[in-house]
């Protein structure tokens, strides 16, 4: 088995001081090189929790968290920063793109994150990861006058430039129609199989959830179930 | 493109609005500044310009001499205090080679200044000779560039008089004049010059002869009664004064001393000057600052997710530290041309009886300089609190309550 992209161990988040309240409780996790799966789970099960851990947005309480063999723990904030800009890519519900920067602009901003400078390169190939999610009519489109499914393409160009081996997906369809969420999964899953990127994505959808290799459910902080659609009780 | 300059510029642009007021009221802070500074400087220079152009910035003179009771053991009952007569600094020669070779003076001219009458036919002046070096005296006094009439020459029995006296006494170039001592010694002098000095007690009672004339007359052969220096920095003048005091022992008597009540008054008006500099300042930099704080809240989730993506907080920082600085750069640039328009519109629309500017104004590069300096430095102090809110903002907590 080719080692883990991400892999979680017995991590546990609490929050509060005088009233400490536990919301993941010892969570193990694998996610392997490649892999599709989706994290499902009711509001308030911790999956914004557990992906902003995963993410490295946040530290857990106790136990480890691993980014591509890099125990994340002792590592300080740069430290950190910099493994996320390497190694993570981020798809929001709300696209969440820079108002003050076109299209293209947006998507450099990623190869641009740990770099001194713009350059030439850089632009050309966030031209390429705009074409490649079906904008290369829209490279430098003021992002504010792009439709919804297209700044989520956007987002997604953004999320890929830098070929991380993971990218972590929070209801990257949640605001879209049904028409677009399908057109937005059928990439992100054309982009898994063409270039081997993993996915989480966690969504509320039991379509988009279904069409996934492998389903991660979390119920109150814990783990319920873990494996491909068909095997869930 | 450096990528703090870029997201900088970026924000900048897409806030307009924001920008465009926040950068007019540094210009309005800036336009106060160069205005003021150039009245300020400009009135300084003037007044300055009209005390001190007939004014040496030092004056060194022989030690006062002091009466000495003679008696042993005996009490005096009063001391009578010696009568001043013009006497020589010792040492003037050596004296004058250690000036020369002194940093900080720009000319130092020996002489000797007595008063005397002038006499022409029936009218008789009390006037104060000045017997100088002329090269050495034009360097601190200009007389040169105030030259009304004749030519700047005292060589063998030649006299340059102000044109004041020569009123007084019908007096021309090419007349003759007589200058007498208390003492009944007397020489003829022709009038070789006439000179305004804008001042007019200069006018009405100088006369300048040569320093061995001088010497002659006053009966003070070989000696000077004075040194007077002119300084490169006008206000160093005390400190030079006070160091050859106790160098030498000599009298020594800087422009700052002989006009207290100028310098006094010079000073009230640059604290008030920079008072009211400091609040216009004060104004702007709170202005930047709550502008940029406001921008920061607006941006937060942005900001959230360019950390998310691997931006350093160092880099979040530079980015709204920049965006100050800019502010401040092109709030100078602006106001410092309005600025010098509205002190260029004030002097020519304010005018004296001869249509001059009554109220002088200096513009120069180092105001200006100044003026950047202090509004692209306050830009950057402005956006510190904000820069670092944003620097120190959690990207999860930023995303999430976007």
């Amino acid at each position: 088995m080719p080692d883990p992209v991400l892999e979680l161990r017995c991590v546990t988040k609490e929050f509060g001081e005088a009233v400490v309240t536990r919301v993941l409780h010892g969570i193990d996790l694998r996610v392997a090189p490649g892999e599709f799966a989706a994290l499902i789970g009711p509001s308030g099960s911790g999956k914004s929790t557990l992906l902003n851990l995963i993410g490295l947005l946040d530290r857990p309480t106790a136990g480890e968290v691993w980014v591509r063999g890099e125990q994340t723990e002792r590592l300080d904030d740069d430290a950190r920063t910099e493994l996320r800009a390497r190694s993570l890519g981020f798809v929001f519900q709300f696209h969440h793109l820079i108002g003050a920067l076109s299209a293209v602009e947006n998507v450099m901003m990623a190869l641009a994150a740990d770099q001194p400078r713009l350059t030439r390169e850089m632009r050309r190939r966030s031209a390429e990861a705009l074409a490649a999610v079906g904008l290369a009519d829209r490279v430098d489109e003021d992002t504010r006058r792009l439709s919804g499914g297209q700044q989520q393409r956007v987002a997604i160009a953004r999320a890929l430039v830098r070929r991380p081996p993971l990218v972590l997906a929070d209801e990257p369809t949640g605001n879209l129609d049904t028409k677009t969420a399908d057109e937005i999964f059928t990439l992100m899953r054309t982009v898994n199989q063409a270039q081997g990127i993993a996915f989480l994505i966690v969504t509320h959808d039991p379509r988009i959830a279904g069409r996934c290799d492998r389903i991660v459910e979390l119920v109150d902080g814990r783990i319920l179930s873990d494996g491909p659609p068909g095997a869930r009780a | 493109m450096w990528v703090d300059w870029f997201l900088a510029l970026r924000i900048l642009r897409d806030g307009r609005m924001q920008t465009l007021l926040i950068t007019a009221g540094v210009a309005a802070g800036v336009t106060v500044m160069v205005f003021l500074s150039s009245l300020m400087t400009g009135l300084e220079a003037s007044l300055l310009k009209k005390t001190l152009g007939t004014q040496a910035h030092v004056v060194i003179r022989p030690a006062e001499a002091r009466a000495r009771p003679l008696l042993g053991d005996a009490v005096a009952r009063r001391v009578e205090a010696t009568a001043q007569r013009t006497r020589s600094i010792d040492g003037w020669q050596q004296q004058l080679a250690a000036l020369d070779a002194e940093a900080g003076i720009l000319a130092a001219s020996p002489g000797v200044t007595a008063p005397l009458f002038a006499i022409r036919g029936n009218g008789t002046e009390a006037v104060v000779v000045k017997g100088v070096m002329l090269e050495r005296f034009d360097r601190v006094v200009a007389v040169a560039d105030h030259m009304v009439a004749g030519e700047l020459k005292v060589d063998g029995r030649g006299a340059v008089i102000g044109v004041g006296l020569a009123g007084k006494l019908g007096l021309g170039v090419g007349d003759r004049l007589r200058l007498q001592a208390v003492d009944g010694t007397s020489e003829l002098f022709d009038v070789r010059g006439l000179f305004d000095l804008g001042n007019k007690a200069a006018n009405d009672v100088w006369v300048l002869v040569s320093l061995r004339n001088a010497q002659t007359l006053v009966d003070l052969t070989g000696g000077v009664s004075s040194i007077e220096l002119r300084m490169t920095d006008l206000f160093a003048a005390e400190a030079l004064a006070a160091r050859l005091r106790a160098r030498t022992g000599v009298e020594v008597e800087s422009w700052m001393a002989a006009n207290a009540e100028l310098l006094t008054a010079l000073r009230s008006q640059s604290s008030s000057s920079t008072v009211i500099q400091v609040f216009v300042i004060l104004a702007v930099a709170i202005g930047i600052a709550s502008v940029l704080v406001v921008s920061v809240i607006q941006r937060s989730r942005e900001i959230g997710i360019l950390r998310a993506m691997g931006m350093s907080r160092g880099r979040i920082t530079r980015v709204f530290l920049l965006q100050g600085a800019l502010v401040g750069v092109g709030g100078s640039l602006l106001g410092s041309g309005l600025g010098a328009a509205l002190a260029l519109g004030f002097t020519s629309a304010v005018t004296d009886a001869s249509g001059g500017p009554l109220l002088p104004i200096v513009l120069d590069a180092r105001l200006f300089l100044t003026s950047a300096a202090v509004a692209t430095t306050t830009g950057l102090l402005a956006a510190l609190l904000p820069a670092r809110r944003a620097a120190k903002l959690d990207p999860a907590t930023a995303i999430r309550n976007a």
